[in-house]
């Protein structure tokens, strides 16, 4: 099957195409090259005046893994309001903040996603974040397993063990967990909670271990970067949320010593402690050390306004958070001796003086950032707000008219202490093609991804090119998912399964002996048991294993 | 001996599929079919493998059929339905996700055989939230455990696998305090390794939540002024408030489905706002044993897919969730269904409800029933008979079950499958 998109005016910064007009060839799910003119062409569209960019790439959405079943189980009320019919191509569910897996890949597809990356698989439930990921159709899936806060690694770490040794339990950990990178979250600090530490600085240690998060996070850095995982170590770092945290943020990125390094959702780590109420925006000064630090890229988180649930590995930051939980109830878990949940509801309100300067924190930070090749844009879903808020945000972006509508109706003392009517900026949609697709392929080291020269995957967006930025995202004319017309008009056409991203970086397999050893004695399963094969991911035809290259 | 050894075949660490902890531990014999554990088994798996697979066969009310025609009477059953039950549920994920997809594409209600329990949770979940723990956790860091209405003795391995475990990364597990709360309970297993014995505080099971709710009263330094309280000494009650306070890592451990009178889900509410007032200065948690026939995997699935933990009614083409309306039990009596699918694939020992309405039964051979429903089809067990995964009693960690022996059965969700094929 020979197809043609004609006509269209294309955003393809890997290729340096920027809003030109181009055809665009598929031929059996792969961006081809113009065919000799004797080829027959089995279908053409005609795409003069539409947009077309890569299928877009969200490169930490929590969708996938129990904490988000937890969300879904504790609000029913939250889905009562967003509840989804059944049709003949596709299945009932509920949406809003944490929606049913089938809903999630429906609507992320309907907005023109085509991949989609879970940021927090914990290794122990790194079963079940599969299934409920192989259970989200249409999109391509992935996962980074979080380390930083499992006995086994702060072991080795306060053992000394040497560098190898801890790249080999890393490596180990990606392969038995079927994962994509790796995530670290408040590192130790979930596990200093367990043995009730309530805070953890970037250089005070975990009692137990003797450890401290830089400690960890050099280590895991370097890790990652020794395996040749493409992404950098994915980092939530300490005192999420905190007032004043944006001196910890500055000092992590100085910690890594140039390694690459993402810091995510950063608008919850860009916060200072000036003014009345000693709460302020740090993102002028996170966005110039961003700006001035090529290792590092970043997600915002943004934040926007309404009712939303987080769901985070930080127990120790959740737990510290639950007294502002809307509605009133919360979960707190222990993970065994791996990790943590904490699933606090949450509502922001656009006239509460830190909601509503969170909010602009975010914006400061997408438009102080300078290259949209290292910020991506995250709402940290649900954290800061369900991912089908994306249109609206793109709009906050590109439409500086409307975000300033949008500012003078805020908190008055918020509006007033962020410097977001000074800043002109508006994205371009090259930058928006870079920041949603270009980028995230590069940083995740998707090579067939995020792009349309010749061999890519035809996972593909058409817009209608439409002066309201939040229409035009909002409903996409056409999806093509491997080279397949899945979405038209910004509705599903066709139930196409996505496959799952992993990496298979080589380690010494003789971890696995002390690992063995470990499990036997502490664990309540046993390694081999621990380990997911190929064939549950691919068991069920719900989804297919898309191995990646390690560089 | 020689031709015995010549023909078994002997599996390691494999998991087993009769309680929700899913011990991966057994080691089993294969010897032409006939399954044995040689090590780590228990009482409940033993007994499944002492009884040899009946030869069984798909039935049209007690008439052999062949499976091909079950399945054809089956699915004509459901297409004329207008409110079809599908209950039992006792299957794995994969059995699961054929539930899912055809409760979906008929409009059935769901209900698992023991969610009476699993809601019980829900409602808390769904009302105040809670701080849990896992398995490994409290295998390695509890000082602390007080069991709230239940022994464990469902759960035959639990205090061997993580109350008396050998090894621990941070606990003294000679140290650990044991505490039991309710009635007919059977303590032994409390008893630690160097015979200390476990504090016992019997009281009916309705009353556990007021013994709860004064250790709250006493923990957050208020008075009682009641010198007994449920038949317990307030002194007792103090010193063990006492002793809460000063644990490092605590743990309430409750069966909801052991709690089986009205308004249980009060009980579990208040013991999760104990712990999480305990949270605020040291740190606790609740655990919950989930019961067995997958329920667990039931409820979480639902939960993914529909957004609503069990029980899910999709009679209006999107999800409801109805907790007690959309009982088994309710359903069948106010006849608000007229046709009924029931599961179950693990254990022998369940019974379907004999209901008027037609009734399509699928469930392990040797399942005896009381009466001929309309269809039989006998099934294969996960985890026995064909691989699978289901998830453990903590909702954290999930298995992947093993095949373990050849089997003429075809599992829950082939059925399921070619059935929505037909609709
Ligand atoms: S305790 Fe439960 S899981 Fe473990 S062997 Fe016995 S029945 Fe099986």
């Amino acid at each position: 099957m020979l197809i043609k998109l004609s006509g269209g005016t294309v955003y393809d910064p890997v290729h340096g195409i920027n809003g030109e007009q181009r055809d665009i060839y598929i031929q059996d799910g792969y961006i081809t090259r113009k065919p000799a003119a004797s080829v027959k062409i089995d279908k053409i569209y005609d795409l003069n005046g539409k947009i077309i960019m890569a299928g877009a790439i969200d490169i930490h959405t929590h969708i996938g893994g129990g904490k988000v079943n937890i969300a879904r189980m504790m609000l029913p009320e939250d889905h009562r309001s967003d509840l989804v019919s059944k049709t003949k191509l596709t299945r009932s569910g509920c949406g809003h903040a944490a929606p049913s897996t089938f809903t999630a890949g429906y609507r992320y597809a309907e907005m023109g996603y085509t991949a989609c990356f879970e940021p927090a698989m914990l290794p122990a439930n790194a079963r079940q974040a599969h299934m409920e990921m192989a259970d989200t159709p249409m999109v391509d899936k992935g996962a980074y397993a979080m380390l930083g806060s499992d006995d086994f690694f702060l072991r080795m770490l306060a053992a000394k063990k040497d560098r190898e040794a801890i790249s080999d339990y890393v490596g180990w950990t990606i392969n038995a967990t079927q994962a994509m990178a790796i995530k670290v979250v408040n590192p130790g600090g979930i596990n200093a909670f367990k043995f009730n530490q309530r805070r953890l600085n970037l250089d005070e240690q975990n009692e137990h271990y003797g450890v401290s998060p830089r400690e960890i996070i050099k280590s895991l850095a370097r890790a990652v970067r020794e395996l040749g995982v493409p992404h950098p170590l994915h980092l939530h770092g300490c005192n999420l949320g905190v007032p004043g945290n944006m001196q910890t943020t500055l000092d992590t990125i100085h910690a890594v010593e140039g390694m690459p390094l993402h810091l995510t959702h950063v608008q919850f780590h860009s916060y200072g402690t000036e003014g009345d109420r000693k709460f302020s925006s740090g993102a002028a000064q996170i966005a110039e050390a961003v700006n001035s630090n090529p290792n590092i890229s970043v997600d915002v988180g943004q934040v926007l306004f309404g009712q939303t649930v987080t769901a985070s590995g930080d127990t120790m930051m959740q737990y510290s958070g639950h007294w502002h939980a809307h509605p009133q109830k919360w979960v707190i878990m222990d993970i065994e001796c791996d990790a943590g949940c904490g699933i606090v509801p949450f509502k922001y309100r656009d006239k509460n003086f830190v909601n509503a300067l969170q909010w602009a924190i975010g914006l400061e930070l997408f438009l102080l950032i300078k290259d949209p090749w290292r910020v991506f844009l995250t709402t940290d879903h649900p954290n800061g707000a369900p991912f089908t808020s994306y249109p609206h945000l793109i709009r906050l972006l590109m439409d500086r008219s409307f975000r300033n509508d949008m500012l003078a109706t805020i908190n008055k003392s918020a509006a007033a202490a962020s410097v977001l009517s000074s800043i002109d900026r508006e994205y371009t949609l090259y930058e928006i093609a870079k920041m949603t697709r270009a980028g995230p392929a590069r940083s995740l080291g998707l090579k067939d991804r995020g792009h349309l020269g010749g061999g890519a995957i035809a996972d593909i967006t058409v817009y209608n090119d439409l002066k309201d930025k939040e229409k035009m995202f909002e409903k996409p004319l056409y999806v093509f998912k491997n080279g397949e017309e899945i979405v038209k008009n910004g509705k599903i056409v066709k139930i196409v399964t996505g496959g799952t991203h992993t990496l298979r970086p080589d380690y010494d397999k003789s971890i696995e002996q002390s690992l063995k050893k470990y499990f036997d004695r502490y664990m309540t399963i046993k390694l081999v048991n621990f380990r997911i094969d190929d064939d549950e991911i691919v068991e069920h035809g719900n989804s297919n294993i898309i191995i990646q290259p390690c560089t | 001996m020689k031709t015995k050894t010549h023909q078994a075949v002997v599996l390691k660490d494999v998991p087993c599929p009769f309680c929700s902890l899913i011990c991966d531990d057994l080691v089993i014999q294969n010897s032409d079919g006939k399954l044995t554990v040689k090590e780590n088994g228990c009482a409940i798996v033993e007994a499944h493998f002492s009884q040899s697979p009946p030869d069984d066969t798909p039935a049209l009310k007690g008439k052999s059929c062949s499976i091909d025609k079950a399945i054809e009477v089956a699915a004509r059953i459901l297409k004329q339905s207008s409110q079809p039950l599908l209950a039992g549920l006792g299957t794995d994920i994969r059995g699961m996700r054929s539930v899912m997809r055809l409760a979906d594409n008929i409009g059935a209600t769901i209900d698992h055989m023991h969610s009476d329990g699993a809601i019980r949770n829900t409602l808390v979940l769904q009302d105040l939230g809670w701080v849990m723990t896992t398995m490994s956790e409290i295998k390695n860091r509890a000082d602390f455990i007080i069991f709230a209405g239940t022994d464990a003795s469902n759960y035959p391995r639990f205090f061997e696998r993580v109350i008396w475990n050998k090894d621990s990364l941070f606990s003294d597990v000679k140290k650990r305090k044991i505490v039991y709360i309710g009635d007919k309970l059977n303590t032994s297993a409390g008893k630690s390794l160097e015979g200390t014995l476990p504090t016992v505080l019997k009281c009916e099971q309705e009353e556990i939540n007021e013994i709860i709710s004064v250790l709250h009263t006493i923990i957050a330094g208020n008075k009682i002024h009641q010198p007994i309280i449920a038949g317990i000494n307030l002194i007792t009650l103090q010193k063990l408030a006492n002793q809460m306070k000063e644990a490092k890592y605590g743990v309430i451990v409750w069966a909801p489905g052991e709690l089986n009178f009205p308004h249980a889900e009060l009980t579990i509410q208040s013991i999760c706002e104990l712990v999480k007032y305990l949270t605020r200065t040291t740190r606790f948690a609740g655990f919950t044993l989930a019961g067995g026939d997958g329920v667990m995997s039931a409820n979480s699935l639902s939960a993914w897919q529909s957004g609503f933990p069990l029980r899910v009614n999709f009679s209006k083409g999107f999800p409801k969730q109805d907790v007690g309306r959309n009982s088994t039990k309710n359903l069948l009596k106010n006849k608000e269904v007229d046709a009924l699918i029931w599961i179950s694939s693990f254990s022998s020992n369940n019974n379907p409800p004999k209901a008027n309405i037609p009734t399509i039964v699928l469930a392990t051979p040797g399942t005896k029933l009381n009466f001929k429903p309309d269809v039989f089809i006998p099934v294969a067990t996960p985890g026995i008979d064909h691989s699978g995964q289901l998830i453990r009693t903590d909702n954290v960690v999930s298995l992947t079950l093993k095949k373990l022996r050849d089997s003429k059965y075809k599992s829950v969700s082939d059925i399921l499958n070619r059935m929505i094929d037909l609709i």
